[in-house]
């Protein structure tokens, strides 16, 4: 007994100097939470490019910190307590699985910040959520492959049936067959963000169905590597640049440029000036960025897909604009109406001409 | 839906392909549970090749380099697990599975460097004319070597099993080490061996998918494909050819399904993606009700560990 | 070289000194792998194995998390070592749990919002139905095919996958979650919810019910007959038969207690410290689980020891690696080392080593 109250006060000692040293220092700590390896190179990856991001631009006033694989079970609520508890200013918790447990945490901590990537619940006064609009950068996507391909057949490799996915899906085929009337799109779902050789054997799949323009919606390079083994077949990034296959089969990208979200946040704590607030920006803010669009795309089909990227930035033209049905042929948007973000964040349908279901 | 658009002769092309990695793991699991060893950590195992014949690939700029380096990367980490199952005695399920974890997180820093970093191609064998037979030439001569080098190690491995005494040895010290030892074989350094050779094959395996399937370095790039192997081994009973046919089944049905989406079948997609689970199992339950009193065939020594008490 | 002796009886000291040693071994080399990544060993040692217990930032949220971690950990793997014992393989406890949570999920939230008080009871008797008929899939396969229960389990586990996430995106899909998948919360609604029943203690009922399964089963294998015809079954199965022990009850027996237990664990989760069925709600206890069985020699206070050890180095892992920036992979490959040598000396109460030149085998 004696010994153990010992050994105790030996420990406390011990972290008391250490947690003096951690207090002596009054920087800005901005942590994040990851659900993968940041070695992904997709999703995990881009959060972490943004936490260099930050790093970069405040140097010695930010400190940062992040941990990596943190299923979205049970423990994402212990490691965001603990990641409170050590001091951090702001948490950024960047998939949407830790939902509930950034709210939970977030009422135990109410001078720390949050910022939930892809959700909806606040709360809490000190729990914000962001997004960015995918769809903005699909519909370019969408366009250039309905330009480029012959066959009138693009593929999409789709992850799992959640409103982001299919606003994807409903974008890129709206806008392919805007310039191409003729096309069709064969959707096939992996039941997964990330198994390479699946992604591989599912673009596989679609090429040998004639499809000759793919886009993905799960993280891997996967895809593209399969389309450089067949010529005449293309691709773009996703999530990342994946730059490796340019000029060809990547065409161009969408990738996800968490920086300047990250930089105005981390800024708004060290002023002070943090609100909650509900973000959703795409290509006018600087989240959804077009990666170089290559030389393999003709220049009047580049020239079309930039002018799209621009009208969508300037705010002139919303990539769902009616008349657009539902698949059923319910009427969904009236000449000249746009989407509500209501809409969209719901989407659970196709619109008019996709075949097949959506799976329930 | 139009399933006449799905391609026979291309179908089977690629579920030869996507059977690669499996078959190649599971006939290396095969050898060492035929001597006797359960080593249940084939996907550490395989990662490990994975990560190492990509980076050797990259650095000397030739896969062939690659896959000589993913095997000795996967036999590398299993000798980690012959030392302390043969020389230690440790609880063999143990050690594997904690191999499979190490062998993660150990891949994991080794691969850090190479993100995002395409491996050099690996060419497809040139058969010449033959390549345009039609039907015979799409499925039979028109893959990478390793390819046609996975079925020649199941013929192999079957031979040296049923026809040569090195075979009998093997098998001996898998079914009865105690009488093996008895007749004076060396218990630990055959099955040493084995465990090498496992190791060996699943880093090919592994390094299948990061240079030809997937041509890329991610963590975790394996997937779970080492579970699978070990699965196909107790599915095969045992017997090497069955691995080529548990293999090509699993493969096969997963590409099938991939197929019947991308088709446009109309056949709920959750269902769909069990299915490769499902119907293994019950083709398994075919076979293995089928066969009166052969019973499973499982090496009698699996997993136990030997220790001549002299 | 050296050579293994087998003692006449195992050694008492060494049975109790393997583990110190071994995370002793761990430290070194583990501190070796952190030196060459760049980092302070000594910090980062510190961090791993004192911080969560005695740190005084962390320490009072930490060591309650604990169990938290360990309970699911250790409820799983002593309904995993009766089989074990027995020479029953259930490699799919991961299936089992996911099962449990299901069942038991749906059997509440089929109820919801109702406030009765029996909704609670019903869904953990539901999830130990799920996990028990997830598992006697492989037990009757087994019994009436002689079909393989390691790989059945196993390709089980991926079909469970499969289930929950059909579940999340469709059947318990929360009506209010604007299309999102995953299905309510249901540790916010008071009627499913498993909360800390002390608070500040970790204990929900999960670990509660990993604590009687330790004692439980302690009793069931040393006074039991039916502990006894385990054990047999598992070190001499001829005599088993001679003794009159029946091989296909015993399967149906060992399969549909790990199997429920591990459906109680899912359960406990998915009410408490994961709050709702997700894509993603599984997070590898099950396979773990097999680790912490074998770490803790199948011995009911050894897992109970073994999933408290495995906990520690999950909540450390997790402070190393944001208050040191690791990477999680090096996190793993450490918790690999220490498994590499809690195994490694484990032989040291059965075995003496004797250096010198004698014959090995």
């Amino acid at each position: 007994m004696r010994r153990r109250s010992l050994l105790a006060g030996a420990a406390l000692g011990l972290g008391l100097t250490l947690a003096g040293t951690a207090m002596a220092q009054d920087k800005t700590k901005a942590c994040f939470v990851y659900v993968g390896p940041i070695g992904d190179g997709g999703w995990t990856y881009q959060h972490h490019q943004g936490l260099l991001a930050v790093q970069e631009a405040f140097g010695d006033k930010v400190e940062t910190a992040y941990q990596e694989n943190v299923p979205e079970g049970a423990d994402a609520e212990r490691v965001l307590t603990q990641m409170a508890l050590s001091g951090c200013d702001i948490i950024f918790t960047t998939s949407f699985g830790y939902m509930d447990a950034t709210n939970a945490v977030a009422a135990k901590f109410p001078d720390v910040k949050f910022e939930h990537a892809t959700g909806y619940k606040r709360e809490h006064p000190n729990v914000a959520t962001y997004n960015a609009r995918f769809y903005e950068g699909r519909a370019v996507m969408g366009t250039i492959a309905g330009r480029m391909t012959k066959s009138n057949k693009i593929g999409y490799i789709a992850s799992f049936p959640i409103p982001e996915v299919i606003q994807g899906i409903n974008a890129s085929y709206i806008h392919a067959k805007k310039v191409n009337p003729d096309v069709t799109i064969s959707v096939v779902w992996a039941y997964t963000w990330f198994d390479p050789a699946k992604e591989a054997d599912a673009a596989k799949a679609l090429i040998e169905q004639g499809v000759d323009v793919i886009l993905s919606h799960t993280d891997s390079t996967a895809p593209l590597a399969e389309l450089a083994k067949t010529p005449g077949t293309i691709g773009f990034g996703q999530a990342s640049d994946m730059a490796e296959y340019k000029p060809s089969p990547r065409v161009s990208s969408i990738i996800d440029n968490w920086a300047p979200y990250y930089i105005k946040r981390v800024g708004a704590v060290i002023d002070g000036t943090w609100e909650q607030a509900d973000a959703w920006e795409g290509i006018a803010g600087g989240e959804v960025e077009i990666g170089e669009i290559t030389e393999a795309v003709p220049a009047e089909v580049k020239a079309e897909a930039e002018a799209m990227r621009d009208a969508i930035a300037a705010g002139s033209y919303h990539p769902f604009t009616g008349p657009l049905n539902k698949q059923d042929g319910t009427p969904w948007l009236a000449e000249g109406e746009t989407a509500s973000d209501g809409d969209l964040l719901g989407m659970d349908f196709y619109v008019e001409g996709i075949e097949g279901d959506i799976p329930k | 839906m139009d399933l006449s658009a799905i391609n026979p002769a291309v179908l089977i092309a690629s579920l030869m392909v996507a059977a690669v990695p499996i078959m190649l793991a599971a006939t290396g699991e095969l050898v060492v549970e035929k001597a006797g060893v359960l080593n249940l950590g084939v996907e550490g195992m395989m990662i490990m090749g994975a990560v190492c014949g990509l980076a050797i690939a990259v650095e000397a700029e030739s896969p062939v380099l690659g896959f000589v380096a993913a095997a000795a990367g996967g036999a590398a980490l299993s000798l980690i697990f012959a030392f302390l199952t043969q020389v230690l005695l440790a609880n063999q399920v143990a050690t594997g599975l904690a191999l499979t974890l190490f062998g993660l997180g150990l891949s994991s820093l080794i691969g850090q460097g190479y993100v995002g970093i395409k491996p050099p191609p690996t060419p497809r064998l040139d058969f010449g004319p033959l390549t345009d037979i039609p039907v015979l030439g799409t499925i039979l001569f028109r893959h990478d070597p390793v390819v046609y080098l996975s079925v020649l190690i199941i013929a192999a491995v079957w031979a040296l099993l049923k026809f040569t005494r090195a075979g009998l040895i093997l098998r001996a010290v898998g079914e009865n080490h105690d009488a093996a030892h008895a007749l004076g074989y060396k218990v630990q350094r055959i099955r040493l061996a084995a465990i090498l050779f496992g190791g060996a094959m699943a880093g090919l395996g592994g390094a299948y998918i990061s240079l030809v399937r997937v041509p890329q370095w991610t963590d975790g790039i394996t997937a779970g494909a080492g579970w699978i192997a070990l699965a196909i081994v107790v599915f095969a009973s045992w017997k090497p050819w069955r691995i080529l046919l548990g293999a090509y089944l699993f493969g096969g049905i997963t590409v099938l399904q991939l197929n019947l989406q991308a088709a446009g079948a109309r056949i709920p997609i959750e269902y769909l993606s069990m299915s490769p689970y499902l119907i293994t199992i019950l083709v398994l339950v075919i076979m293995s009700a089928d066969r009166g009193r052969a019973a499973l065939n499982a090496p009698a020594a699996l997993g136990r560990n030997f220790h001549a008490s002299r | 070289m050296f050579i293994l002796e087998k003692r006449p009886t195992p050694s008492r000291f060494w049975m109790a000194a393997t583990p110190i040693l071994a995370v002793i071994l761990t430290m070194i080399a583990g501190g070796l792998m952190f030196a060459i990544l760049g980092k302070d060993p000594f910090v980062a040692i510190r961090t791993i194995f004192w911080d969560p217990l005695f740190d005084p930032q962390f320490a009072s949220y930490s060591r309650p998390q604990l169990l938290v971690k360990a309970g699911p950990l250790i409820l799983i793997a002593i309904g995993l070592s009766l089989g074990f014992r027995a020479g029953i393989w259930n490699i799919g406890a991961e299936g089992q749990y996911i099962m449990g949570a299901i069942f038991g999920a749906a059997a509440g939230l089929a109820f919801y919002p109702s406030e009765n008080r029996l909704i609670f009871p019903l869904m953990v008797a539901a999830g130990a139905f799920g996990g028990w008929v997830w598992a006697m899939i492989p037990a009757i396969l087994r019994t009436r095919f002689r079909t393989n229960e390691i790989l059945v389990s196993l390709l089980l586990v991926y079909v469970a996958q499969s289930l929950l996430a059909s579940m999340a995106l469709g059947a318990l899909r929360s009506p209010d979650g604007g299309g999102f998948p995953g299905s309510r919360n249901l540790s916010q609604w008071a009627t499913s919810a498993n909360p800390e029943l002390i608070v500040g203690t970790g204990m929900h009922w999960g670990v509660v019910t990993a604590f009687i399964a330790v004692i439980a089963s302690y009793i069931l294998l040393q006074r039991h007959i039916l502990g006894f015809q385990i054990r047999l079954a598992g070190e001499a199965p001829r005599a088993a038969r001679f003794a009159g022990v029946n091989p296909n009850r015993l399967v149906v027996l060992c399969l549909g207690v790990s199997g429920a237990l591990a459906g109680l664990a899912g359960l406990f989760e998915v009410t408490g410290p994961a709050g709702q069925i997700s894509i993603d709600f599984n997070s590898g206890y099950g396979f773990t689980a097999i680790i912490v069985a074998f770490l803790g020699r199948l011995n009911p206070i050894g897992i109970l020891l073994a999933g408290l050890l495995m906990a520690l180095t999950y909540i450390g892992g997790e402070l190393a690696q944001f208050m040191l920036g690791l990477p999680s992979a090096a996190i793993q490959a450490f918790q690999g080392m220490l498994l590499f040598f809690l195994l490694a000396v484990d032989m040291l109460g059965n075995y003496r080593i004797r250096l010198g030149f004698g014959r090995a085998a």
